[in-house]
C-alpha cells in the first residue's frame, strides 16, 4: 500500500541526505519526496510517498524518528487530507490542433503557461487522479516533456502538523 | 580571553570528564594537538587511527563512559571508519573528532580531504561538521549528550582546520536542547502491567538478555527478576557478563554457537522475555521458527527495535534498568519446577565439551579462567577465538567481556584491550586472539610498549582463518580457499617491539605461560600452537532453526 508521510525536519544542510540515505540503506522505496520551508523558517517539511506494508511503514517511521534532526513523523494516509502536485506538460500543438488542446485544458482547470510555434506548456495542479486524467487526455497530441513536483499534503480542518501539535499515533 | 578552537575543544572535553584521548596527529588537527600539548588530558598515540577508534571503544565498554578518539582529515578520518562502524553496531558511546581541510577548501578535492560526515552518515548515531568556531562548544556538548543518552552510539565531529585554529571567547553553551532527540526512558505503566500479566501466566519462561542490560547498568535488576520469577537466563554475545555465568539459572549464550541447552530452552519456552537485545540473525537462526511456542516481551530503549525482526506481543520501550525496576515492583514470585527440571536435564545431557587431546583452545581458555579466577577483563578478536572465549571463560560481571559482536571486526581485540588497560590499570587484561585477527592491528604492540600497558594477548594459532576454514569444511567440501595462513614468528615480533613473547605447544606448558604473562609488567604475546582443525561446536548452520545443531 502507498503511504503519505508528513515529516518535519530541522532546516539544516544535510538533512535531506540523512533522510534519503536512511531510505536507501534500509531498502525502503521512495515514490516521491518534496521538501520546503514551513511557516517556521527553522523547520522544513517533507512530504514522502512510500510504498510498503504496515511493517515496512512502522520501521520507516521509527527509523526516521531516530534521526536527530527529524522533529516529527506522521503517516497521514488514513486521515482526511488535501494533497496536490504541480505538473508541467509540454505538448505538441500544431496551430490546427490548438483549440482542441485549449478546450481540454479548460475542462481540467489547468493553465497554458507558454505558447511556442509548435508546442504548448500546460500547468496543472491537482491530486493524482486529476493529473492522470489530464495526461491521458493530452497523450494523443504527443507529450514531449513532463515534469512534476511530487506530492504535498496537508490535513483538513483544525488538525495541524507543526512542531507544537500533538502527534496522532 | 580568546581561545583557539583547539583550546575550546579541550576545555569542552575536560567539562565532559574526559580523561584520555586516543589519537593520531596530522596536518588538519595541528591546532588541536598544539592545545593537547599543554592540556592535562592524557593522549595515547596509537600506531593506526583504526586502533585509536577501537581503543576508545574498548575504554567505553569497560567503563560505561564515552571513549574519545581523534584523527586528522582524509585518510586519518577514513581509517576511523571501521572503528566507528564497530561501535555503531554494538551501541557503544564513542565520540570521534576529525580534522577537516579549511572551510574555504571543502568541496574542492583538496589535499587530504574526505567527506567524512557523508561517509559516516549510516554508521553514526549523528555527526556534525563545525563551520564556525563559535558553534564548537555547543556542538561538542551535543555530541557527548547524543552519544551517551538513550541507546548509546558513536557521534563524529568534523572540525575544519581554520575552525580549530581561529580564536574566540569561550562561552558555556548551557544545557542541551535537541527537540528531535527525546528518548523515552521511563516505560509506559500499562505496558509494564501487560508484561507482568504475561509473566504471571507463563509456565516455561526464558529470559534472553543482550548488551542493553550492560549499557543501562541493569545486571543486578536482571538477577533479581530471574530469581523472582525463576526463569533461566540466556545471553547474547553482547550480553555476556550481564548475568553471572556461574548462576544456577544461567544458560550461557544462545544462537549460532550457543549452548544446546540455551537453544533448546528458547525453542521450548512459552514466554521469551527479551531484555536489551535486538533479535540478530546470529541469535535467532531461521527467524520463522524462532521460539515457535512463545509469546514475546521485548524490553529495549530503542522503539525502532520493536517488531523489527520478530513479532512481539508486549513491547516495552524504556531504559532497561528502569523497566526492570518497574517490573520488579509489580511482579510476584513464581516457580516452574517441571520446566527448570527439564532445562537442568538438558544442561546435564548436553554440556559444552571438547576432546582433550593435543593443545586445545578450549583448554587454554579454561586454564586462563582458572588462573584469573574469572576476574580478568577479556577482549576478543573475531572468529573461532571469540566463540571459544564466549563459551569457555565464565564471565560473572558486566563489562568484563569486550568483543565486536554486530560488525564482527577482526583486529578489534588488541587495540580494545589497550583501551581497557588504560581504563583499568590495576586489572588483568587479556585479548583472546587468532593468528589471523592479531595481524590486523599488530602494530599496536608499539603503543602497548610505549605506554607500559601490560596487555596479554593469547593467540590461538592454528595457521588458518579458523572460522572461515570451519565453514569451508562444513559447507564447501573442505575446499580451503585462501584460508591457510603462514604467520610470522609471533614471539620474535613481540620481542622486536620490546614486548615479551612466549610459545606454547603442549598442554602442560599452558599454565606456567599464562602465569608468566600475567606476572610480567610488559605486554606479552603468547603463541599457542593449537590443534589446526578444531571446530567451534555446537553450531546452528546458517539459516537453520535453533534446535538443528551440529556437533
Amino acid at each position: 500500500m502507498r503511504h503519505t508521510l508528513a515529516v518535519l525536519v530541522e532546516n539544516n544542510p544535510g538533512v535531506l541526505a540523512r533522510v534519503a540515505g536512511l531510505f536507501r540503506r534500509r531498502g525502503f522505496n521512495i515514490e516521491s519526496l518534496t521538501v520546503g520551508e514551513t511557516e517556521d523558517v527553522a523547520v522544513s517539511r517533507m512530504t514522502i510517498v512510500v510504498e510498503g506494508d504496515d511493517r515496512v511503514l512502522e520501521q520507516v517511521t521509527k527509523q526516521l524518528r531516530k534521526l536527530i534532526e527529524v522533529l516529527k513523523v506522521q503517516d497521514i494516509t488514513k486521515e482526511e487530507h488535501v494533497n496536490r502536485e504541480l505538473v508541467l506538460i509540454k505538448v505538441n500543438a500544431e496551430p490546427a490542433r490548438r483549440a482542441e488542446i485549449i478546450q481540454i485544458v479548460e475542462i481540467f482547470r489547468a493553465h497554458i503557461v507558454d505558447i511556442g510555434r509548435k508546442t504548448l506548456i500546460v500547468e496543472v495542479t491537482g491530486d493524482e487522479s486529476k493529473v492522470k486524467a489530464l495526461v491521458n487526455a493530452l497523450e494523443p497530441f504527443g507529450i514531449r516533456e513532463l515534469v512534476r513536483t511530487g506530492k504535498v499534503a496537508m490535513l483538513r480542518g483544525t488538525k495541524d502538523i507543526t512542531t507544537n501539535s500533538k502527534e496522532a499515533e | 580571553m580568546k581561545l583557539s578552537g583547539g583550546e575550546i575543544l579541550l576545555r569542552c572535553l575536560k567539562e565532559e570528564g574526559v580523561e584520555v584521548v586516543f589519537g593520531y596527529p596530522g596536518g588538519a588537527v595541528l591546532p588541536i594537538y598544539d592545545a593537547l600539548y599543554d592540556a592535562d588530558i592524557r593522549h595515547i598515540l596509537t600506531r593506526h587511527e583504526q586502533a585509536a577508534a577501537h581503543a576508545a571503544d574498548g575504554y567505553a565498554r569497560a567503563t560505561g563512559r564515552p571513549g574519545v578518539c581523534l584523527a586528522t582529515s582524509g585518510p586519518g578520518a577514513t581509517n576511523l571508519v571501521t572503528g566507528i562502524a564497530t561501535a555503531f553496531m554494538d551501541s557503544s558511546p564513542l565520540v570521534a573528532f576529525t580534522g577537516q581541510v579549511p572551510t574555504a577548501f571543502i568541496g574542492r578535492d583538496s589535499f587530504q580531504e574526505a567527506d567524512i560526515t557523508g561517509i559516516t552518515l549510516p554508521i553514526t548515531k549523528h555527526n556534525f561538521l563545525v563551520k564556525d568556531v563559535r558553534e564548537l562548544a555547543r556542538t561538542v556538548k551535543e555530541a557527548f549528550y547524543i552519544a551517551t543518552t538513550g541507546r548509546p552510539g558513536p557521534v563524529l565531529v568534523d572540525i575544519p582546520r581554520d575552525v580549530s585554529g581561529s580564536r574566540t571567547e569561550y562561552t558555556n553553551p548551557g544545557p542541551v536542547d535537541l527537540p528531535g532527540f527525546k528518548p523515552v526512558l521511563d516505560p509506559d505503566p500499562e505496558k509494564v502491567l501487560a508484561a507482568a500479566k504475561l509473566i504471571a501466566s507463563a509456565q516455561r519462561p526464558v529470559i534472553y538478555a543482550g548488551g542493553g542490560v550492560i549499557s543501562s547498568g541493569a545486571s543486578e535488576e536482571l538477577r533479581q527478576l530471574a530469581e523472582l520469577i525463576m526463569a533461566p537466563v540466556t545471553t547474547t554475545l553482547m550480553g555476556i557478563g550481564g548475568f553471572p555465568g556461574d548462576h544456577p539459572l544461567s544458560l550461557g549464550m544462545l544462537g549460532m554457537h550457543g549452548t544446546r541447552y540455551a537453544n533448546y530452552a528458547v525453542c521450548g519456552c512459552d514466554l521469551l522475555i527479551a531484555v536489551g537485545a535486538r533479535f540478530d540473525d546470529r541469535v535467532t537462526g531461521k527467524v520463522e521458527t524462532f521460539a515457535p511456542e512463545a509469546k514475546i516481551i521485548h524490553i529495549d530503549v530503542d522503539p525502532a527495535e520493536m517488531g523489527k525482526n520478530v513479532r512481539v506481543n508486549v513491547p516495552v520501550v524504556g531504559d532497561v534498568r528502569r523497566v526492570l525496576q518497574a517490573l520488579l515492583k509489580v511482579l510476584k514470585g513464581a516457580s516452574h519446577p517441571a520446566w527448570l527440571e527439564k532445562v537442568n536435564t538438558w544442561k546435564r545431557e548436553y554440556p559444552l565439551k571438547f576432546e582433550e587431546n593435543g593443545l586445545k583452545p578450549q583448554f587454554v581458555i579454561r586454564e586462563l579462567y582458572n588462573i584469573t579466577q574469572g576476574k580478568a577483563r577479556i577482549t576478543t578478536e573475531v572468529g573461532q577465538n571469540q566463540m571459544w572465549a564466549a563459551q569457555f571463560y565464565t564471565f560473572t560481571r558486566p563489562r568484563s567481556f569486550i568483543s565486536s559482536g554486530g560488525l564482527g571486526t577482526m583486529g578489534f581485540g588488541f587495540p580494545a584491550a589497550i583501551g581497557v588497560q588504560v581504563a583499568c590499570p590495576e586489572e588483568i587484561v587479556v585479548d583472546i586472539a587468532g593468528d589471523g585477527s592479531i595481524q590486523m592491528n599488530i602494530q599496536e604492540l608499539a603503543t602497548a610498549v610505549r605506554y607500559e600497558l601490560p596487555v596479554n594477548v593469547a593467540i590461538m594459532n592454528n595457521g588458518f582463518l579458523g572460522m572461515v576454514r570451519q565453514w569451508q569444511e562444513l559447507f564447501f567440501d573442505r575446499r580451503y580457499a585462501y584460508t591457510e595462513l603462514s604467520g610470522p614468528d609471533f614471539v620474535k615480533v613481540a620481542e622486536a617491539y620490546g614486548a615479551e613473547g612466549i610459545r606454547v605447544t603442549k598442554p602442560q606448558e599452558v599454565k606456567p605461560a599464562l602465569e608468566q604473562a600475567i606476572a610480567s609488567p610488559k605486554p606479552v604475546f603468547i603463541d599457542f600452537i593449537i590443534e589446526r582443525e578444531e571446530n567451534v561446536m555446537p553450531m546452528v548452520p546458517p539459516g537453520e532453526s535453533l534446535e538443528k545443531m551440529l556437533g
